[in-house]
């Protein structure tokens, strides 16, 4: 039945010893570094962290941890606005990716099915050209003198342009646009998937379509909306970009701060640790994914 | 089509309007791409002029060329490390490690790009320090850290195809004596081949995409095209970049183009005989 299993058991351990070994090295591994780094001392230097054994002339070792960069997270009130910032961004923008995408993958899946698949390619399309340069699309739409106010003051809605690039609601609209297909695709796969015979069974026995929606198709696409929630809200709690080129500087972001800590202020054990914080936060978010995933999953077999 | 629309007049509207949301920005990118003005959203005559001066930015272009390298490399070493992964996970589900493989390869599907990119960077330093390899960063350190995330991609692509063949021409293959290595690649990978093909174009859509971790992990000398673009772009809207948008644009319409025909052919072949 399982062609390669019967090859032998040492393909079918190098098979599976290859990847997990890879990941093991560049993926798992890489996280200790960053505890370690996150408890040492910063230095002047390449690079600019100093290690926790130090040996002395007289061969005195000595290990000194220090929790200063732990406790410079909690004193100052910065890194908790940027980790208050992400959890409302992420989590607003989750939001509004389910109000948008929830009625477009309903409608993808109530599509007659060869129009499934064109509707699929349109969603996934914009993700193959460069996200980057999505995001860049938005500060020419946005900007004071942008094409969006362009066409509000020639409508005559507004006589002055508004400010929006640079405030939080390009962020918002920024990480809706970017993430919105990430949580369409999951959604569609579980309401595809949706068993018919119990809408036909509530529409004969006199169901209203709107109840029948919510007693019997919303519950059953939990699964998905979940899946696809987390897929925006996991990237989105330590995105960079997005908030780089349109927010303004007080949009606090835990990314956005990661990223000034290391590349401007060079200090790498702050960037550590703010790491090492952002990524116990998300373990929560990640088993529920899987959760999720694994359940959405195991519907269709 | 009408049918639908007239079943479900709301439900269209909203897809429509989704649509549009996800389509408009990118159409702008092209329109002002053919702007004579240098100020991107007035509009000043058609022009092709940016696309002309595209072509005389060498830095843009070098870091182009350089992207494309590490993109395609990328992308065979994650399609080989991917499927891989794949066929641990559907079909050694008793082996020891396939939980937490299984583990492994999702967390960098959602993990967020800057975690990834610091912690590469903390362990290329480490490892410098004990064993004086990698010597420096550059191309080598971003094709490990870029194959390490889009591997993960082509792990889910090809997981699905796997878990949806037909067990049974493998079956007939082994018991008419074919050894399972010549099933593997007679049988096996001609019928994963499409997904090894998406994986392929997807891990090298991503390689050439990523700004964040190729900021971490490079050395001088090594700048991609995002890093070049961004610091671009941080100065403001340029309609160079415009043009080179559209020329990206450009070129995936055309891949999508081509392999959605060769898809429609060969599953029109496959009807018919």
């Amino acid at each position: 039945m399982m062609p390669l299993r019967v090859h032998g058991f040492n393909s079918q351990k190098l098979i599976v010893a290859i990847p997990w070994l890879w990941l093991a090295v560049f993926f798992v591994l890489p996280f200790l570094f960053i505890l370690k780094i996150s408890l040492s001392e910063p230095q002047l230097a390449m690079p600019p962290y100093q290690d926790w054994v130090r040996e002395f002339e007289d061969g005195l070792l000595t290990i000194s941890l220090n929790f200063g960069n732990y406790i410079l997270l909690f004193e100052d009130d910065l890194y908790l606005h940027a980790l208050l910032g992400s959890l409302k961004i992420a989590g607003i923008s989750t939001l509004i990716c389910i109000l948008i995408g929830y009625p477009m993958a309903y409608a993808i899946a109530r599509a007659p099915g060869h129009l499934r698949m064109p509707f699929l390619m349109l969603i996934i399309l914009p993700f193959w050209t460069s996200f980057l340069l999505r995001v860049y699309a938005w500060i020419g739409i946005l900007k004071d003198n942008g094409l969006l106010n362009q066409l509000l003051i020639s409508i005559g809605l507004i006589d002055n342009p508004l400010q929006i690039l640079h405030t939080p609601i390009a962020v918002y609209i920024g990480v809706v646009y970017s993430y919105l297909p990430f949580f369409v695709l999951p959604l569609y796969a579980t309401l595809v998937r949706l068993d018919n015979t119990l809408l036909e069974a509530a529409a004969d026995l006199g169901a209203q379509p709107l109840r029948q929606f919510l007693t019997i198709t919303l519950p059953q696409s939990i699964p998905g909306i979940a899946a696809g929630g987390m897929l925006v809200f996991i990237p989105a709690m330590g995105e960079f970009v997005i908030p780089d080129l349109l927010g303004g500087p007080d949009t606090l972001m835990l990314g956005k701060l990661m990223w000034t800590e290391f590349f401007n202020n060079k200090d790498w054990p702050v960037a550590s640790s703010l790491a090492a914080v952002l990524l116990v936060i998300l373990i929560v978010p990640f088993v529920l994914f899987r959760h999720f995933e694994q359940k959405a999953n195991e519907e269709d077999k | 089509m009408r049918d639908f629309i007239s079943r479900n007049p709301l439900l269209f509207i909203f897809l429509i309007a989704g649509y549009a949301f996800l389509y408009l920005p990118i159409f702008s990118l092209i329109i002002y791409s053919f702007n004579e003005s240098r100020l991107v959203t007035v509009w000043g005559g058609f022009s092709t002029k940016w696309y002309g001066e595209l072509l005389d930015n060498a830095p843009l272009l070098n870091a182009a060329w350089l992207s494309i390298k590490i993109g395609a490399l990328n992308a065979t070493l994650a399609v080989i490390l991917g499927t891989l992964a794949a066929l641990a996970l559907v079909r050694f589900r008793k082996s020891r490690g396939h939980k937490s493989l299984g583990v492994m390869v999702t967390a960098p599907l959602v993990m967020p790009e800057i975690i990834i990119g610091l912690s590469l960077l903390l362990l290329f330093v480490a490892l410098e320090d004990l064993t004086g390899w990698p010597a420096g960063r550059g191309q080598t350190t971003i094709l490990i850290a870029h194959a390490t995330f889009s591997m993960a991609y082509v792990t889910v692509i090809v997981q699905s195809r796997l878990a949806h063949m037909d067990p049974s021409i493998e079956e007939a293959a082994l018991d008419l004596g074919a050894r399972p290595v010549r099933v593997f690649f007679t049988v096996t990978l001609p019928m994963i081949a499409p997904a090894l093909a998406a994986g392929w174009l997807l891990a090298f859509t991503l390689s050439v995409d990523d700004l964040v971790i190729a900021s971490f992990v490079s050395g001088p000398g090594s700048t991609t095209l995002p890093m070049v673009v961004y610091s671009s772009v941080r100065l403001g809207v340029s309609p160079q970049i415009n043009a080179l948008a559209s020329v990206i644009i450009a070129v995936v319409s055309l891949a999508v183009v081509i392999a959605s025909v060769i898809m429609y052919r060969s599953e029109k072949a496959a009807a018919r005989s």
